[in-house]
Parts: C-alpha cells; sequence; structure tokens
C-alpha cells in the first residue's frame, strides 16, 4: 500500500478521477468488450474451418454452406497425398521432437546450471538462434546441403526442424533449471548419492515438466512448420505444404476435418497438460 | 551452483556438447556457407566458384529494391497496428482480469494450435469474393460487385497482422502484468488523471514488453512470405516469396544467398537501432525470458 | 567498478605492454581459415559427364508392375466414376499390362519441378518420378544437355515409330528422339468468360482494357507471359535479343497493374472456374477439360497477334527405378485408339494423325450429341491444325544458362512483384 498516502491525505476516499457515474461505468465497458471482440476475431477462422468441415459440397468448390454432413470425417483419408503428407509430417515430428527433446534439455542444463568458458557465446548462439527468421534458417540449410550436394528430402527435414526447435527447447528446460532449488540435489548428496543417481532421482523428476513443456513445443514447431521446411523438403510433402498448394485450387474439406483433429487434440494435451500442473501445485 | 570436483568441471561441456555440435553445424554453419555462396558466380549446370562477387548484392538490391522495401514497410506497418490492437487486450487482461487472467490467455491463444497454413487458408475462404462474407453483402447491394479482397495488399496485412498478433499479445502481457499495481494507486493518490497515470507510469514500465514484442513480430513479418502467397496478387511479393523462387526455380544460388543476407543485414541493423534506442540490456533480457 | 585501490604496478605493466595477446592470435587465424574456408566452397555443376548409356542398359531391365507418372493438370481423360475421379485410359492400360499407375498431377510449371528433381539428378540418385512431361523452348533441352534423361531404347517404341506424325518425328532440340517422343502439343493463348467480360476479346490489346483491371490472371512462370507479351509488341520470341527483352519488360510493367494476380496451370483454372478472373492466359485444351467440368461459359481464343506452339515430350530420368514400364506405356499412347480415347478427353494436339480417323469412325457411329461433340473436336484446328494454322505460330525462345540468367534478371523482378 502507498505509503505517500499517509501524509497527503486527500479528503476524498475514492482514488479514481472525479467523472459522473454514468460515463465512468460505460467507459469501463470499452476494454472489456474490445477484449472480447477481438478474442472473436481470433477465433473466426477457426470456427469457419470446424464449421465447413461439415459441409456438403457438390462440386469443387468449398464455398458456400450447402448442408450438413459427416461425409468428410468418414473419408478422411480418401486423398492418398493428403494422407501421405500427414503421416509424413507426423513422423517427422515425432522423430525431430524425439532428438531435440534429448540434445535440447542438455543444452539447457548445461546453460543454467554451470559456468565455462564460452558459455557467453554459446548463450549468443542460442539467442540468435531464437531471433533469426526462419527464411533465413531455411535458406541458409539449403546453401549448405546444396555444396555439400546433399540430397533434400525427410533426412534434411528432420535435421532442418531440430536445429530451429533446439534453441526453443533450451531457453524452456533452462528457466526450468533456474528455478530449481540447489539444496535438493545437495541433501541427495549429502546422503550419498553419486552424481548420476542424484540426477535420475532427483532433478530429472523436477525438470520434468520443463522437458515436457520444452518437447510440446518442439512438436508444435516441427509439425506446423512450412517455411524452413519449404526450402529443405526437397519432394517430400509435409501436411503444411500440402494444404500450401491445395489453397491455388481450392482447399478440401479433408483438410478442414484434419485441421479440427488437430486443434482439438493440441487443445485437450494444453488443458490436460494445465490441468496436472495446477494439482501438482495445489 | 554447488562445488563440483574434478569430474565436474568436464560436464558442462560434455552435456552441452551434442546440441551444441548440432547448432554449430546446421546452424552456424549453414550461415557461413550462405556467406559463401553470395560471393560466388557460374550457374547451376557448370557450377559456382568463389569469385568475390559482389555483384551478386547490387544485383539483388537493383532487381528486386521493390520487394525488399515493401517487406520492411509491411512489417512496420503490421507491427504498429498489432501493438495498437494488442495494447488494450493486454492492459485490461493484465489489470483487470482478476483469477480468470490465464483463461482469457488461453482464450486468445487457443486459435493458433491450428497449423499455421490452414489459418491463413481459412482467411482466403473468409475473404473470397463469392464468399459466405462479401457474397451476401454483394447480393445485397452494399459492396460493389467487382470488390475484391483476396489479392490485394490490405488481404496480405490483415493476414499477417491476424497471424502475428499473439507475439505482441504475450510480452506486452507478461510486462503489464509485473506493474504493481500500488505504483498506479499511488500516481492517483498524487491526483494524476487515468490519462496521465497510464502515460507516465504504467506505459514506461510496459517498455520492455513493447520492446520484445516489437522485436518478435517485426522480424518475422518482414521475412514472411506465407500469406503474400496465399492471399496476395501482384505487387504484394515479398522478399521471401523472391528469395525462395530464386533458389528453387532459378537456381540462382548466389543471387538467392546475396538477397538473404541483405534481408538479415537489414534486419540486424533495426534491431540494434531500436536496443540503443531502448536500451541494449532489453536485448538479451528477452532471450532469458 | 569505481574502487579506489592503487593501480597495481603488475596491472599497468600489463595494460602498457604491447604483445599478440591470445584472442588476437585466435582472430588472426580465425580470419585466415575463414577465408580459406570461404574460397574453397564451391558448388559442383550438374551436368553429368556425357558418358554414353551402358549398352545393356535396356536388355537388363525387367518390369516391375509399377509406374510413377508426373504430369500436368487436366492433361489426360478422366471420368467421375462414383464420386471419385478416375483416369480410364490408365485403367485400361493396367488392365492390359498389369502395370500399375501411380499417377500424380505434380507439375505446374517447369521451372518449379525442375527445382524439385534437380538435385536428386545432379546426385546421380532416382529422382522419384520414371515418366515425366517437361516442354520445349528451354527445359526440355536443360534435361537432355546436362544429360540427366534415360536414352530410349527405340526398338520398344514401334507405335511410336508406325504412328507419329512427322512434325514431332526428329525434332530440332532431340534429333532422332534420343531421350523424348512428344505427348502432346498445343497452344498458350487466352481465355475467358464471355458473361463476365460481356464482350469478346479477340487480341493481347485486349488485356489493357481498363474495364478489365484487377480481374486478369496470367502464368507466373516467367516464360509464358513475357512470351505473350513480346508477340503482342509484334516481336518474334524465338529471334528475340535482349533489347526486346527490355522492351518487352516495360510493356509488361505497364500491363501489370490489369493483373489480379500471377497463377500456375491449376491456379489459371481455379480462377476462372471460380469467377475471379475473367480473363486468363491458358493452353488450348485446358478450357475443353473446364467446360466439361462444370464451367461451360469459359471460351479460348487465339488472339490475332500470334500464339506461342509448344510441345510437351515424354521422357524417362535418368536413375528412374522403373524404366521399362515407363517405356512402355509411353509407346502405348502411340496407338491410334489410344490418341483417339486421349484427344477426346484433354482436347490437345495429338502427335498419332491417325487418330483422326478413329473419331471420325466413331462420329459415323455415333448420334445427336455425341456425334456432334466428335465432329467439333474433329473439326478444330485447336486440335488437328492445318499446314496454313501452324505457319504462323510462334515458338519459346530456347535460352542457353548464361542467357537464361539475363533472362531471368529482366523478368522475375517483374513476375514476382
Amino acid at each position: 500500500m502507498s505509503t505517500v498516502a499517509t501524509r497527503q491525505a486527500p479528503p476524498e476516499v475514492a482514488p479514481a478521477p472525479a467523472v459522473p457515474g454514468r460515463r465512468r461505468r460505460w467507459t469501463r465497458l470499452i476494454l472489456p468488450v474490445y477484449t472480447w471482440l477481438m478474442i472473436l476475431y481470433f477465433s473466426l477462422p477457426i470456427l469457419v474451418m470446424i464449421v465447413f468441415g461439415f459441409n456438403d459440397t457438390k462440386g469443387r468448390l468449398n464455398l458456400r454452406w450447402q448442408g450438413f454432413t459427416l461425409n468428410w470425417y468418414r473419408e478422411l483419408f480418401a486423398i492418398s497425398g493428403l494422407t501421405t503428407a500427414l503421416r509424413n509430417s507426423l513422423v517427422i515430428a515425432v522423430i525431430s521432437t524425439i532428438v531435440t527433446t534429448v540434445l535440447g534439455t542438455m543444452i539447457g542444463l548445461a546453460l543454467g546450471r554451470y559456468r565455462f568458458r564460452g558459455k557467453g557465446a554459446y548463450d549468443l548462439v542460442i539467442f540468435s538462434a531464437i531471433s533469426a527468421p526462419e527464411l533465413v534458417l531455411g535458406a541458409s540449410l539449403l546453401s549448405l546441403f546444396v555444396t555439400a550436394q546433399f540430397v533434400r528430402g525427410f533426412v534434411t527435414i528432420v535435421i532442418a526442424h531440430v536445429a530451429f526447435s533446439l534453441a526453443f527447447v533450451a531457453v524452456t528446460v533452462r528457466a526450468r533449471v533456474l528455478g530449481l532449488d540447489p539444496a535438493l540435489e545437495e541433501a541427495a548428496q549429502d546422503l550419498g548419492a553419486d552424481p548420476w543417481t542424484t540426477f535420475r532421482k532427483i532433478t530429472l523428476p523436477l525438470l520434468a515438466p520443463g522437458i515436457v513443456a520444452g518437447g510440446l513445443l518442439a512438436f508444435a514447431l516441427s509439425i506446423d512448420d512450412y517455411v524452413v521446411t519449404s526450402f529443405v523438403s526437397g519432394q517430400v510433402e509435409t501436411f503444411p505444404l500440402w494444404v500450401f498448394g491445395a489453397t491455388r485450387v481450392g482447399v478440401p474439406p479433408q483438410v478442414n476435418v484434419m485441421g479440427t483433429l488437430i486443434f482439438l487434440g493440441g487443445v485437450t494435451i494444453a488443458v490436460s497438460n494445465a490441468l496436472l500442473a495446477r494439482r501438482q501445485r495445489g | 551452483m554447488s562445488a563440483r570436483g574434478g569430474r565436474g568441471r568436464l560436464t558442462p561441456y560434455l552435456i552441452g556438447l551434442p546440441g551444441g555440435l548440432w547448432l554449430a553445424i546446421f546452424f552456424v554453419l549453414p550461415l557461413l556457407v550462405m556467406l559463401s555462396l553470395s560471393l560466388q558466380s557460374g550457374n547451376v549446370e557448370q557450377g559456382f566458384r568463389f569469385t568475390w562477387e559482389w555483384s551478386n548484392y547490387t544485383d539483388a538490391w537493383e532487381l528486386y529494391s521493390t520487394q525488399f522495401i515493401r517487406s520492411v514497410v509491411y512489417a512496420l506497418i503490421v507491427t504498429g497496428l498489432c501493438l495498437a490492437l494488442a495494447y488494450p487486450m493486454a492492459y485490461w487482461i493484465a489489470f483487470y482480469g482478476g483469477a480468470r487472467k490465464s483463461t482469457y490467455l488461453f482464450l486468445i491463444l487457443l486459435p493458433f494450435f491450428v497449423s499455421f497454413v490452414i489459418r491463413t487458408a481459412s482467411w482466403k475462404f473468409i475473404l473470397n469474393d463469392e464468399g459466405f462474407v462479401l457474397g451476401p453483402l454483394k447480393d445485397v447491394g452494399l459492396l460493389p460487385q467487382d470488390f475484391h479482397l483476396l489479392a490485394t495488399t490490405t488481404a496480405v496485412i490483415g493476414g499477417l497482422t491476424y497471424n502475428y498478433l499473439p507475439f505482441m499479445v504475450l510480452p506486452l502481457y507478461v510486462a503489464l502484468e509485473r506493474v504493481d499495481p500500488s505504483m498506479v494507486e499511488a500516481a492517483h493518490d498524487l491526483f494524476a488523471s487515468r490519462a496521465s497515470a497510464f502515460r507516465r507510469v504504467v506505459f514506461p514500465l510496459s517498455l520492455p514488453g513493447v520492446f520484445a514484442g516489437v522485436l518478435i513480430t517485426f522480424v518475422p513479418v518482414a521475412s514472411d512470405f506465407v500469406n503474400s502467397g496465399i492471399l496476395g496478387g501482384t505487387q504484394t511479393t515479398m522478399i521471401g516469396n523472391v528469395i525462395q523462387t530464386v533458389y528453387l526455380s532459378n537456381n540462382n544460388y548466389p543471387l538467392a544467398s546475396a538477397m538473404s543476407f541483405l534481408l538479415m543485414a537489414a534486419l540486424l541493423v533495426g534491431i540494434f537501432t531500436y536496443a540503443r534506442v531502448l536500451g541494449t540490456e532489453q536485448v538479451m533480457e528477452v532471450s532469458q525470458g | 567498478m569505481s574502487d579506489q585501490r592503487p593501480v597495481d604496478p603488475a596491472l599497468l605493466r600489463g595494460m602498457t605492454m604491447p604483445r599478440i595477446s591470445r584472442r588476437g592470435a585466435l582472430r588472426g587465424a580465425g580470419l585466415l581459415g575463414a577465408s580459406a574456408f570461404l574460397a574453397a566452397c564451391g558448388v559442383e555443376g550438374s551436368s553429368q559427364d556425357d558418358a554414353p548409356q551402358a549398352s545393356g542398359f535396356w536388355a537388363s531391365q525387367t518390369k516391375a508392375g509399377q509406374l510413377d507418372f508426373a504430369n500436368w493438370p487436366l492433361y489426360m481423360d478422366t471420368a467421375k466414376v462414383g464420386g471419385k475421379t478416375v483416369h480410364p485410359s490408365l485403367q485400361e492400360f493396367t488392365k492390359e499390362t498389369g502395370i500399375k499407375v501411380n499417377y500424380k498431377e505434380a507439375i505446374q510449371d517447369n521451372d518449379s519441378f525442375l527445382g524439385k528433381i534437380n538435385p536428386s539428378l545432379q546426385a546421380g540418385q532416382d529422382p522419384g518420378w520414371d515418366l515425366i512431361v517437361i516442354t520445349d523452348g528451354g527445359s526440355i533441352e536443360k534435361l537432355i544437355r546436362q544429360n540427366f534423361l534415360t536414352e530410349l531404347d527405340h526398338s520398344k517404341l514401334p507405335n511410336f515409330q508406325k504412328n507419329s506424325s512427322p512434325a514431332v518425328k526428329n525434332p530440332a532440340y532431340d534429333p532422332g528422339n534420343k531421350f523424348t517422343i512428344a505427348w502432346q502439343s498445343g497452344l498458350v493463348g487466352l481465355a475467358y468468360n464471355p458473361k463476365l467480360t460481356k464482350r469478346e476479346i479477340t487480341s493481347i490489346q485486349d488485356l489493357s482494357d481498363p474495364a478489365f483491371k484487377g480481374k486478369i490472371t496470367a502464368f507466373g512462370d516467367d516464360t509464358d507471359f513475357p512470351t505473350m507479351v513480346m508477340i503482342g509488341l509484334g516481336i518474334d520470341p524465338a529471334t528475340s535479343t535482349e533489347e526486346d527483352w527490355k522492351r518487352t519488360a516495360e510493356e509488361m510493367k505497364k500491363l501489370r497493374p490489369q493483373l489480379r494476380e500471377f497463377v500456375d496451370n491449376a491456379g489459371m483454372a481455379e480462377g476462372l472456374s471460380s469467377g475471379n478472373a475473367w480473363i486468363s492466359q491458358a493452353y488450348s485444351g485446358d478450357i475443353y477439360q473446364l467446360n466439361i467440368g462444370g464451367s461451360p461459359d469459359i471460351k479460348f481464343v487465339i488472339p490475332k497477334e500470334g500464339v506461342t506452339y509448344w510441345t510437351d515430350n515424354m521422357a524417362i530420368p535418368k536413375n528412374a527405378k522403373h524404366p521399362l514400364d515407363a517405356i512402355t506405356y509411353m509407346d502405348y499412347v502411340y496407338r491410334p485408339e489410344v490418341a483417339a480415347k486421349l484427344v477426346e478427353g484433354i482436347a490437345y494436339i495429338t502427335p498419332v494423325p491417325a487418330a483422326k480417323e478413329q473419331l471420325q469412325a466413331q462420329a459415323g457411329k455415333a448420334s445427336g450429341e455425341a456425334r456432334q461433340a466428335l465432329e467439333d473436336l474433329i473439326q478444330s484446328p485447336l486440335i488437328f491444325p492445318t499446314e496454313a494454322d501452324l505457319a504462323n505460330v510462334k515458338r519459346y525462345r530456347a535460352l542457353t544458362v548464361e542467357e537464361e540468367q539475363v533472362w531471368d534478371g529482366i523478368f522475375q523482378p517483374i513476375v514476382q512483384s
């Protein structure tokens, strides 16, 4: 509370400026209404996507509402190119998430816990990797692969995805590491545990939420990536690449359905993550 | 940090090595290779050789200065729009959100669980000339028959603003949330009006968030090309589209590399000028979250 | 930092003595190393050596029962069976030969498709396709020049020998048909929707009509639109010079505000059928498929200034996985009945003149609407052009690799605007 007030206590108690009551109430509404309108604006494309996944389109054009149908949910895998692309995306995302999480956690530990020569440079590299535009990341990787005559495909996509996700996971884990109470580990060591056991039984479980968060982030970054992938994909189609190509001819309703399902999946994970966190705390 | 013995001295190097190596080979090295490529000449059939070909840079500017400038201009406009649109939201949630703050944030971030490309494709759908928004408006006569939003600058800027708003909301919210409400009360106790309390207390305190938000919005928007590719037409092409075409269709790797570096240089100059204005500590603070 | 202790003499000594600090030495070494590294970097040229194909190559091939076929959109006969789109001629091919066809409309324009397969070809690897269809006028020449194609065994192409038109035998870009045989030929003209334009379109000059501002689409590869504008200016693209290109570029910049967007093949179809575009640059046969596919109003027109005539060619990339299956298909389409079926389905200029008799025979047996449709096909100069028609067509400018860089430098910035 403000200690200043005690010296110059003004006659009125209310801190609000002196304006007529009704106007004050009305202006109070502007911000919340605005915020809600913005939330609606954000949701508009999502609602459209979900709703038009149920559209009973007769022709190729999915433009106006033509009736409700669950067809597209049933024929989800009718377009083979789309199914292959989705499968590619999932496989790539899983692989790159695993690699990124392991390597990124290690980086996060190193940066958050130790001081060592070259840490400043390391920090700078991490910072650059986060703030570098994806365009530059993709273009430079393409330059590397072209020079090394490394044919672009599945492998190059995974390499690229790990490269741009590493820094994000590292930063996430580092934040968690910085928040860890060293007393817990010291206690374990005092009780005779060697460093590896300490790490396995104390540090790792404590870091787990950060690692999981990092892993989820890596997965989301990988499965949604368009820019970097478009440079290094060669002939492999991933889901975002396929959808981008489809926007020229008209996006089939299956894309709406898949988008809806991915969306619901992501929401479920996020909500359960939050609920778990709340339960852990409380 | 607990004191470790001799074995511990190596630990940071060991655990930092694999990740560091990956970044060294697949982040730092590619940048150097691209730098080298940008000074090469030749063609894709006979090969490229390093020849200090500075003309790649001058050519890149001569041929595509329009697209470079356009990308920067769009980025400035979009960043400004995002700042203006995001601030009131972040302010309200931070100060008046109460117990439901995280819910509001969640609702704002929710749509962004959908793939970026799908979101933009949905906007293409919504803005379609004869779609369910413009169609009925045209039928009723509120809009002329040949009105179209797609393939215009408006559509591209709209798409960019939509896609990058959360990048602005989050840092602003975090910074505003840290502002101690008692500061605002103190200002009021000193007879400041709401407006001047905001102007002289809240806004300056939120500057780190503004800085972070501007930084993480401006850079990606300037190099974006998805929005332009899906929603744009002629005269809306951004430098990203050009770089991609020159790399993948023209196979003119030196020219494309030179363009990438020009873009990076422009962005870096922008960032550091901005950092100077607001204080260099902010720059590193961003990465430490 | 502002302690008041006296300065340590050792520190003072250290600060004032010149020396090569370790950091300085590292920096120097680093710079040297970096320059050496930069200079050592280079990109290998893509041209494969001209080693002739191993003589036993074709003898050692066996049928795999699978064909990966990359083609352009709207370039194969289609039919709707139970809501799904199928290609009858491909189905019949499979029935007869047992070869399953993995047919993908993966080619939207030559440059970006070549951009996708070049890296594999350069590295001597399988590019993922057994059969590709590439246009002349630069692109097919590039593949031949870089030795990226499998040599054809003409003993396996009897139908080609027997039935192909002299126009496609022994073309200038592939003497002796060493690597390619024609798929279809066609014209680049304009397509429009008369209901939206409210008048006839007859000339490239119509594109400048302010009434159509923002309603026109043109192809976004940097070949088709410049070539059309060149023809509009009265320049023959095949013999054009750099001066001509610069003049054309100026004209293109003037036309650019008239365009809604630059599109690829699929984008052209979408723009016209959705009505977002009233006029578009188009390939002659595409409109036929658009008409039967739900947009009957769209018309194709040959501008009076002239058209570009191109030939798309079937080729087998080097290191393709199933070359024998590919060459089997290549010969299959030179059977007159098959060629006739393709004409019916895609309405392009067929390389098999005997297809005309096939269609005439069919027309004789048909009646009513079906007969009329067949007769229209037979009469159309877009499908069976006469010598006179072909005398006036223009060709693309075939560019050497150096000229291509100049061309790109002039036209790419405008098309990428």
